[in-house]
This record gives structure tokens, C-alpha cells and sequence, in this order.
């Protein structure tokens, strides 16, 4: 374990040094090692394939879309951990819930190892978020490979894609290292009852007109809290609007410097104001929690709910106890985007051929994409695919919904969506403002504190930031 | 001679049966925690999936954490701690003195001591989500004193610094109490009937009887359960985890040490979270040596060291 | 007369504060239960104090889900907490007596050495544990969640307590004059002694093997090894989109009730050894 002193030291050669003499089973993989680089696959259709696929993902839902439209699914075993193809070869699921960074801690550690894997236990394929996204395209750690590497050529055969998804999964060169067949434009998720008590009116056009700015919306708030309800139900709900229009990443590229965005400082007086102006219901704290999924229940007093189209089929839908047709969708106050998976090809990988197949199949191909909207109800990556289904009402709307076509919303979001630059320092830097202003709205303490707190988390989480700029 | 010969055979016999012990403990805890050791001089963390260092960096790991709020997060712990292990202590003593008295007749004493103890079976993630569910604002705890009309508005339990600190120190108690109970019972039932029986002759009411003699001759299970509860409270994680969701809200108040540790090892930061690693042993080991000195050179009449020496004396 | 008229006192007094105590444990256990009787829609909708009708519905979501292997991981708990709460406590027991009924060299130093290893928290050796075990090709198995509690600390410490209150080295010397061998007389003669702590170390051992998350977590790759609290994390985290409260109150009854059982077997096995140990000496 004696280890040279290298600073900023890829992962590959990294993890060659680490494990080096440590013996069983890593006798296999050290030829692969020296030539994992993302030269060798160039070539990829020639080389033998390896016999076993591994896939790292959070949940069943990519398992699941492979299975819909990947041509050359056999069938998968009854626990859902093994997939077979139609020439033998077997995909295997592996599976890590992404609470707690588990996900994540599981891959990077498969990832360490991965270049003395023996070649049926290298990673093949993996999946992000974009909220980690960067973390994983970093050009540097190289552990995603560039599609073009994998016979992809992103010009031609992921035209159809939204680019702010091509842009999502781009290294800081503009290299693309992954695809996603997701893409999640938000909308504004509304109660028809509420809104018919407020407005005298249900119909999404009236009310997108109510809710078309933050200005509007502040007074359509007030119109709201007179007749008892609240707008949103936490200020957690609106935090994506504001932080999908940063002007700058949260760190540049190559520094370790955070600089706050200006955008995020007025998404905290914004939220500070709207709490005390009563327009947000104060006893919903972020997200994910119960009383926010109460808040989507038929007893709350919530009007609206910032939902892309899994927010609204999953976590709505399931959390909302009364029938169909209560909830309508509008316009958001501004466009934003939020979640996405992509699918990564993993350095290293011994099955180019077949990853670069599932790839193509789950993100490039129209009429499978359009497949998995109507399957699984997700806004999939395919301009002119969604072009369609917001005119096909009759294949495309939704009870749930009362019978609106949400594409219709949908679709002129997806169009305008300007990606926030991102950086691998994302998912910190997100959750732990919220966090630590969430102590500042709620009262306990006052606005310094809470920007030294953040200041304080974001070095824990970061041991490199080595600075932390406000907006003046 | 023929009986030194024999000592030196059971000496034999005496390395046997402690030799799993440290073969084990060498393998799965000394190797790791060496490791541990060596790494809080590092610089050595995770950037991304990039690894930076170990680059030695001598004392600066130590010297940054006592910069940053550690010993707030000390103290946090200590709190949380002692507003648990009182009331766990007290209760416990009082039950246990109740469960061995036959004089207080109580009632299905079997039915007690299982319930009492059933917190403790319960995952401490899934006790706090429990607790989390039940005390949040809108949770059944406020809709049953809304109802009872005891509280006009909602109370915001975990919101405030008090209420956040009681609800962990509540869930302490309630998981912690019944386990210390039945180890204190057995250990009160393990003194002879007879001492008791000599006191009642001489006159002995309860109380005395509890102060003078029960407690005294209880101390080794008492050190027991003050030192089990002295590292459990240092190594208090899961509950205000869960219920503060890892922030330690409000104001980072309910924050421990594992928690910031925690924090560590989940930003890969081998190096501090080695450091920290290594305060926290030497602040637990500091605490179990009071502890330790406390309860057994404090042999009030001094019999068991009596004891101790004559037994020495007779094998020589 | 004053004494007798105190002592009723104190009986009610007594039974009031068990009561109340007793209210306040099973009152979360209650909670539980009827969250586990209720579909995610009910949970919705609020608290309620009375069960509803989805117990089974509940129950049948988790066993028949194919992703999640309840009865396997049920199994794995079994044998790892069952295997560790044997091997803890026999071999602190012996430890504990090879310490206290022997004299050598190294006596006072490995006694003091075991006090101090007491207090170190797991998570600080986390890290170079599963580097330790991945090297020794035990990552993803059950052993490295068994043997190592062959040495812990507090088990060891308990079980010297014990032998210090109750095993007379007389009794030893008395055994040794029969002619019984060392092995022989930890076997047969200090064991039985030791019962009630053994007795009382082993549900404690059995608990936090069951309840433990951290280091399985760690260890534990392949669904067919999972541990129940793993499985939990999982469906707390695997689906959020799609979770269903229902069944995770579901699981964690699942995962308590085997527990529960163990404990109320045991439980009177440790009642009736400890009034044995009193009347010793």
C-alpha cells in the first residue's frame, strides 16, 4: 500500500496502485488496464464480447425501459437481477438505492476497481442524475467514454435529442459521455377545486395566464392566501426555477472557488418574503418528507405543485387519495428542468457492441422513445417525437390529468430550456443552501448564520473548496 | 517445585482462551484501525471520482478540526447524552428495585419487563422515522393535543432547538431504559438474599436498604452500564441523523460527533475523518478511564481488594 | 401498620409509573401496526388510532415482490445475528475466564489493553475494514458480519464483571482437584454459571446484529445476501417515485417480529437463570 505522493491522479492508474499485489482474481483484467484509455474501442465492433453485461442503476425503472424497447431482450429472471439476450449473453442488474449516496459510493468504489475487474465483472453501463452528472463526463477522470469512441456519432444519430440533454452530458470540451432518454421539463401541477373557488375558473389557459411571472404569480398569491390557501407548499417547491437560471456554474471549471449565483440570493429573499407573506404553507419543510407528500393530499390547502412529467404521474399521483381529474396543468412561472437519467458507457467496458446497441436503442430512436411515453408516461428525448404527441390528444392525455394532453404544456418548455452550467459540485451545493437558509427562513437564525452554516457544510461535503464567494 | 510447575501449565491455558479474542481483534479492528491512524497525517480525500493525495501533511488534519466547531458538536453530544442517560439511569434503578421486591406484589412483573424492553428490538432508523412521522407539524402528536385542547396552534417540535434535543433524548430513553433495567435487576438479584435479610432484622426501610446496600454492591454493573452508555452517547448517530435528516437542524445544534464524522467519510475524506477518528478515542478513552478509576479503587470497605490480595497470596 | 399502609402506597405508585412507561413503549409498537394495516392513500389522508383493512394487501406486496427478497433476508438476519450472538458470547466468556481465573505475564496488559479498545466507535475503522476484507476476498459475503464479533469489547467486559460477582476460583480449585480438565471445567462447570449473563449478552448481541446497518451495508452486494435493515434502505430508496409507506411499515413489522419472538423465548430462559444465580454462594 505504499503510495506515490500525486495529487489530482486518474482513476484508472489510481486504483492500479492502490490494489497492486493484492493478488486474487486481478490477474485477468491487467492487460485491459494499460490500454483502457478511450483509444482502444475505437474499433469496437471488431473485439469479442464479453459474456456478461453489468449495470449499475438506483431502481427498476431503466431495467424496465430496456426491457420495452431493446430488440434483443429474452427475458429477465423473476427477482429482476439477471437479463438474458437473445445470443446468451446476460445483463446484470445492479441495483443500490441512491438514499444516502449509497448509489454513488457503490459505483465509485466499483469504479476504482475497475481496471483490474476480471472483464465479466467490469461496470459496462451506469446511470446518473443530473444532479451528479458532472461528476461522472469529467474529462479528466475519463470514466464515462465519449459516445463518438463508441461509434456514436452525437451529430447525426442523436439529432432528434434536445441539446440542452447533449449539452447536461457534455464534458467541460464539449464531448458527449452519455445519453439519457429522459428529458424533464417542469410545469405548474394545479388543483382544479382551488381553482375554481379562487378564479372561478379551471382551464389551463386562464390560469397559465395567472401564473405566467413572478409577478403575476406574487398577485395571484395574495388572491390565493385571501381565500385561505397556500400558493406552493414549501420554499424547496420553487428552488429548480431559480436554480436552472444561474448565469455561472456554482464552480468554474478548474477552480476551487464556490461563487453563489445572484439568482440563488433571490430565490432566498423571494422565499423569506413569500413565507412571511403566508403565500407558502410553513409547516412543509423541503421535500421528500411526509408532510410534503401530505401536502398533496385532499385535505391540504396547497394550490400548486412545480412537478416534470415523473413528479406528476409518480409522486403526485400516488400521493393525491381522491379521484381522477382533481389536478390541471399550466405553464410554469419560468421554464426549468428537473431530474433526468443517463446512461453512461463505462470505461473499460468489454461489451462496446452491445452497450453502444442499448444506448442507441433506449435514446435514439423515435418510435421506441415514443414507446416508453406512452408505457411510463416520461417526457422522452425526441423533438419531433414530442412535437406529435402534443397534438395527439387521443393517445397522449391523461385522466389523471381530467383528459388534458400535458405534451401540450410540455413540449414549448422542453423547446426553451437553457440548461444551467453545471459542475461535479452540483448536488452539494444545492442541497446544503437549502438546508442551511431553511434555518434562516424558518426564523431560528439570522441571515449571516445561515450563510456562514452553508459555509461550513459545503467544506465538509468539498474538502477542496478552498473559497466561498457571495454576490455582493 | 510440583506446584509451579502446574502454574506455569494453567498460564499455558490462560493465553489459549484469550487467544481468538486478539487474533480476531488484530485482524478486523487493529489492521483497520492502524490504517485509520496513518491516514489522519494525510491530505487524502475524493474529489469527484478523482483521488487527491495521500500527501503527508503532518498535524494539519488535527489543527483544522480543532479550528472548526468540533467541540460545539461535543457539547451538542453531551447534552443529548445526559438529557437521555438521566432519566434512563433513574427510572431504570427504581424499576429494577420494584421488580426484585417482593414485598411490592406487583402485578404480571413478566408482562413489564418484556414491554419494557420492546423499543429496544426496533432499528433505531426505523424508531426515528417513526418519531419523525408522528412528531412533525401536522403529525398525530399535534392533532391529539389540538384535540384535547391543550394547545391552541400547532407545535413546531422539531423546529426548535428544545424540542429537538428532547425528542432525541426521549427516543434514547425510551430504546435504553428497559435493556438497563433487566441488567441492573440481574445484577441486584445476584446479591445474596441473605445481606437483605440481615438488614430487615436490623431495622432497615427501603430507601436504606437501596442506598446502602443494594447500590453499593451493584457498582460493577452500574460501571457497566455508565460506560456501555458513555460510548454509546459518543457514538450517538442514527437517531438525530434520521430525525434531523443529517443536518443536525436546527442551527446544527443537534449535530454530534458521529455525525460530523459521518460527514466525513461521506465527502471521502479519509484524512480529517482519520483525525477526528483519532480525538474520539482518545476522548473516549480519557472518559472510560475516570469512569473505571471511579468505581473500582472506590472499594468502600475494601473488601474485594482484600479479597483480591488474600486469593494473590493464597496461590503464591 | 405504617409500613404496610406505605407499602400499598408504593405498590400503586409502582403500578402507575409501569403503566405509564409500558403505555409509552407499546404505544409506538400500536402506531406501527396500524400504519401497516393501511394502504399509502390512507396514510395520506392522516392519522388514525384504529387499523385498517390493508394488512394483508400489505404484507402480500412485500413477500410477492420479486425484486425483494423478504424470506432470504429474513434467513440471512437469522443466521448472522443467530451465529453472532453464539460465537460473541462463547468466546468472551472465555476470554473472560481465561482472564480471570488464570495468572500470566501478559494478564494486567491484555486486560487493560480490551478496556481501552472499548471504547473506540466502529465507524472509525469502517473504512480499512472493507479495504481489509475486499483484500482477503470477503467482500460480499456473510463472514466478515460474524467473525468479527468473536472480540468485542463490551460483551467481554460484561462476562468479567459476571465471573468476578459469581464464580468463587474455589470452585476451580475444586473442579481441578477432581481432575477435570481446564477445557472441561470452562465447559461444563463455568458455563452453566454464566448462563444468566450469557443469556442476557446473547439477546443484546442477537439485537444489534439484526438492527446493524452500517457495516453490512458496506459489505453487502448481492440481493441474495441481504440483511433485512438493507432491504428496508432499499425500499425507502430504490423507487422514490413509486414508494409506498404501506409497505415499508410493512417490512420494519416483518423485520421486528422474528426479533420479538427470539426475545420472549429468551426471556424467560434469563428470568429463571437469574433467581438460579441468587440463591449461589
Amino acid at each position: 500500500m505504499k503510495k506515490k505522493v500525486i495529487s489530482m491522479f486518474l482513476v484508472a492508474s489510481m486504483t492500479a496502485g492502490m490494489l497492486a499485489g493484492c493478488g486474487s482474481g486481478s490477474d485477468a483484467g491487467t492487460n485491459d488496464v494499460a490500454d483502457a484509455g478511450t483509444n482502444d474501442v475505437a474499433d469496437a465492433g471488431t473485439t469479442e464480447e464479453g459474456k456478461v453485461i453489468n449495470i449499475y442503476s438506483w431502481n427498476k425503472e431503466f431495467r424496465e425501459r430496456v426491457e420495452a424497447v431493446y430488440p434483443e431482450v429474452k427475458e429477465t429472471s423473476k427477482d429482476g437481477t439477471v437479463t438474458t439476450l437473445n445470443d446468451g449473453t446476460e445483463i446484470h442488474w445492479i441495483i443500490n438505492p441512491n438514499q444516502d449516496g449509497v448509489y454513488q459510493q457503490k459505483l465509485d468504489e466499483a469504479l476504482m476497481r475497475q481496471a483490474d475487474a476480471p472483464a465479466d465483472d467490469k461496470v459496462d453501463i451506469f446511470l446518473s442524475e443530473t444532479d451528479y452528472v458532472n461528476k461522472y463526463t469529467d474529462a479528466d477522470a475519463d470514466v464515462a467514454m465519449p459516445l463518438t469512441d463508441l461509434g456514436i456519432d452525437p451529430e447525426t444519430d442523436l439529432a432528434d435529442q434536445y441539446s440542452f440533454t447533449k449539452v447536461t452530458a457534455s464534458d467541460v470540451n464539449g464531448v458527449q459521455r452519455g445519453s439519457t432518454w429522459q428529458c424533464c421539463p417542469g410545469l405548474l401541477v394545479y388543483r382544479r377545486d382551488i381553482a375554481k373557488d379562487v378564479f372561478g375558473t379551471d382551464d389551463p389557459e386562464e390560469i397559465g395566464e395567472n401564473v405566467k411571472d413572478w409577478d403575476t404569480l406574487k398577485a395571484t398569491a395574495e388572491k390565493l392566501k385571501e381565500k385561505g390557501y397556500f400558493t406552493f407548499s414549501s420554499y424547496a417547491d420553487t428552488f429548480r426555477l431559480y436554480g436552472n437560471s444561474i448565469a455561472n456554474s456554482w464552480v468554474s471549471p478548474g477552480e476551487t472557488t464556490i461563487k453563489i449565483d445572484q439568482k440563488i440570493m433571490d430565490w432566498v429573499s423571494d422565499s423569506k418574503e413569500w413565507l412571511d407573506a403566508g403565500y407558502l404553507d410553513k409547516n412543509v419543510k423541503g421535500q421528500w418528507n411526509d408532510d410534503w407528500n401530505k401536502a398533496m393530499s385532499s385535505t391540504s390547502k396547497v394550490f400548486a405543485f412545480l412537478f416534470p412529467a415523473w413528479g406528476i404521474d409518480f409522486t403526485l399521483k400516488d400521493n393525491w387519495d381522491g379521484g381522477d381529474g382533481a389536478w390541471g396543468v399550466t405553464n410554469p412561472p419560468q421554464e426549468y428542468n428537473w431530474g433526468g437519467s443517463y446512461i453512461h458507457a463505462c470505461t473499460g467496458t468489454d461489451n462496446p457492441q452491445h452497450v453502444k446497441e442499448i444506448i442507441l436503442a433506449l435514446t435514439a430512436d423515435k418510435d421506441n422513445l415514443l414507446k416508453i411515453s406512452r408505457e411510463y408516461a416520461d417526457f422522452t428525448n425526441t423533438q419531433s417525437g414530442m412535437q406529435d404527441a402534443a397534438t395527439n390528444d387521443k393517445e397522449f392525455s391523461s385522466d389523471f390529468l381530467g383528459g388534458q394532453n400535458a405534451y401540450t404544456y410540455f413540449t414549448p418548455v422542453a423547446d426553451s430550456i437553457e440548461i444551467a452550467p453545471l459542475s461535479a459540485y452540483d448536488q452539494g451545493c444545492v442541497e446544503l443552501i437549502q438546508n442551511a437558509f431553511s434555518d434562516y427562513f424558518q426564523g431560528q437564525v439570522d441571515f449571516d448564520k445561515a450563510k456562514s452554516n452553508f459555509e461550513t457544510a459545503i467544506i465538509e461535503r468539498y474538502p477542496d473548496i478552498t473559497e466561498i464567494q457571495w454576490p455582493q | 517445585m510440583k506446584q509451579k510447575r502446574k502454574k506455569i501449565d494453567y498460564a499455558k491455558w490462560g493465553y489459549l482462551f484469550i487467544l481468538p479474542f486478539f487474533v480476531c481483534f488484530f485482524i478486523f479492528s487493529f489492521i483497520p484501525l492502524i490504517d485509520t491512524i496513518r491516514y489522519s497525517f494525510f491530505e487524502y480525500y475524493r474529489s469527484g471520482i478523482k483521488e487527491i493525495g495521500p500527501n503527508f501533511i503532518g498535524l494539519a488534519n488535527y489543527i483544522s478540526l480543532i479550528g472548526s466547531d468540533m467541540l460545539k458538536y461535543a457539547g451538542n453530544t453531551l447534552i443529548l447524552w445526559v438529557i437521555g442517560f438521566i432519566p434512563q439511569i433513574v427510572i431504570a434503578l427504581l424499576l429494577a428495585s420494584w421488580f426484585v421486591d417482593a414485598r411490592l406484589k406487583i402485578r404480571g412483573t413478566q408482562f413489564f419487563k418484556v414491554v419494557i424492553y420492546l423499543p429496544n428490538l426496533i432499528m433505531a432508523s426505523a424508531f426515528a422515522m417513526l418519531f419523525f412521522t408522528m412528531f412533525s407539524t401536522n403529525g398525530p402528536i399535534n392533532s391529539i393535543l389540538m384535540n384535547l385542547g391543550w394547545i391552541s396552534e400547532r407545535i413546531d417540535f422539531l423546529g426548535s432547538v428544545f424540542g429537538t434535543r428532547t425528542l432525541v433524548g426521549l427516543m434514547n430513553f425510551l430504546m435504553w431504559f428497559g435493556n438497563t433495567t433487566i441488567m441492573l435487576m440481574a445484577a441486584i438479584m445476584g446479591i445474596s438474599p441473605d445481606i437483605f435479610e440481615a438488614s430487615e432484622i436490623d431495622g432497615c426501610n427501603s430507601v436504606h436498604r437501596f442506598f446502602y446496600i443494594t447500590l453499593p454492591l451493584i457498582r460493577p454493573i452500574l460501571a457497566y452500564t455508565l460506560i456501555t452508555s458513555i460510548i454509546g452517547g459518543l457514538q450517538m448517530f442514527d437517531v438525530p441523523q434520521i430525525l434531523t435528516n443529517g443536518q443536525g437542524t436546527p442551527d446544527r445544534t443537534s449535530m454530534t460527533l458521529i455525525m460530523f464524522l459521518n460527514s466525513h467519510l461521506k465527502s471521502k475524506n479519509y484524512g480529517m475523518a482519520g483525525a477526528l477518528s483519532v480525538y474520539l478515542f482518545i476522548v473516549s478513552g480519557i472518559l472510560c478511564f475516570f469512569v473505571y478509576r471511579m468505581t473500582n479503587d472506590n472499594d468502600p470497605d475494601g473488601s474485594k481488594a482484600a479479597a483480591k490480595r488474600a486469593k494473590k497470596q493464597r496461590r503464591k | 401498620m405504617k409500613s404496610k399502609m406505605g407499602n400499598t402506597f408504593r405498590t400503586v405508585f409502582a403500578h402507575v409509573v409501569l403503566i405509564f412507561l409500558s403505555f409509552l413503549c407499546l404505544f409506538f409498537f400500536y402506531i406501527l401496526f396500524v400504519n401497516a394495516t393501511r394502504s399509502h392513500a390512507d396514510l395520506q389522508k392522516g392519522f388514525s388510532a384504529l387499523p385498517g383493512s390493508y394488512l394483508l394487501q400489505n404484507l402480500k406486496n412485500v413477500a410477492n415482490d420479486g425484486t425483494f427478497p423478504m424470506i432470504r433476508g429474513i434467513l440471512n438476519s437469522l443466521i448472522v445475528s443467530g451465529c453472532s450472538a453464539a460465537i460473541c458470547t462463547y468466546f468472551s466468556a472465555l476470554t473472560a475466564y481465561g482472564l480471570y481465573a488464570y495468572d500470566f505475564k501478559v494478564k494486567k496488559v491484555a486486560f487493560t489493553f480490551i478496556m481501552a479498545i472499548l471504547v473506540m466507535p466502529t465507524q472509525v475503522t469502517a473504512m480499512g475494514f472493507l479495504r481489509l476484507i475486499t483484500n482477503m476476498g470477503m467482500y460480499d459475503s456473510l463472514l466478515p458480519l460474524i467473525i468479527p464479533s468473536i472480540a468485542s469489547p463490551a460483551v467481554f467486559y460484561f462476562m468479567y464483571s459476571y465471573l468476578q460477582s459469581s464464580l468463587p476460583l474455589s470452585l476451580i480449585e475444586a473442579a481441578r482437584i477432581d481432575g477435570s480438565g481446564e477445557f472441561h471445567t470452562f465447559n461444563r462447570i463455568v458455563i452453566p454459571i454464566m448462563k444468566p449473563a450469557i443469556a442476557v449478552q446473547a439477546i443484546f448481541t442477537f439485537v444489534g446484529c439484526w438492527n446493524n446497518y452500517f457495516v453490512p451495508a458496506l459489505v453487502i452486494q448481492s440481493k441474495d445476501k441481504m440483511t433485512v435493515p438493507i432491504l428496508i434502505a432499499t425500499l425507502r430508496g430504490a423507487d422514490f417515485m413509486s414508494f409506498d409507506m404501506g409497505k415499508i411499515y410493512m417490512m420494519i413489522m416483518v423485520a421486528i417480529v422474528p426479533i420479538i419472538l427470539v426475545y420472549l423465548l429468551l426471556s424467560k430462559f434469563i428470568i429463571a437463570g437469574v433467581t438460579l444465580g441468587g440463591v449461589k454462594e
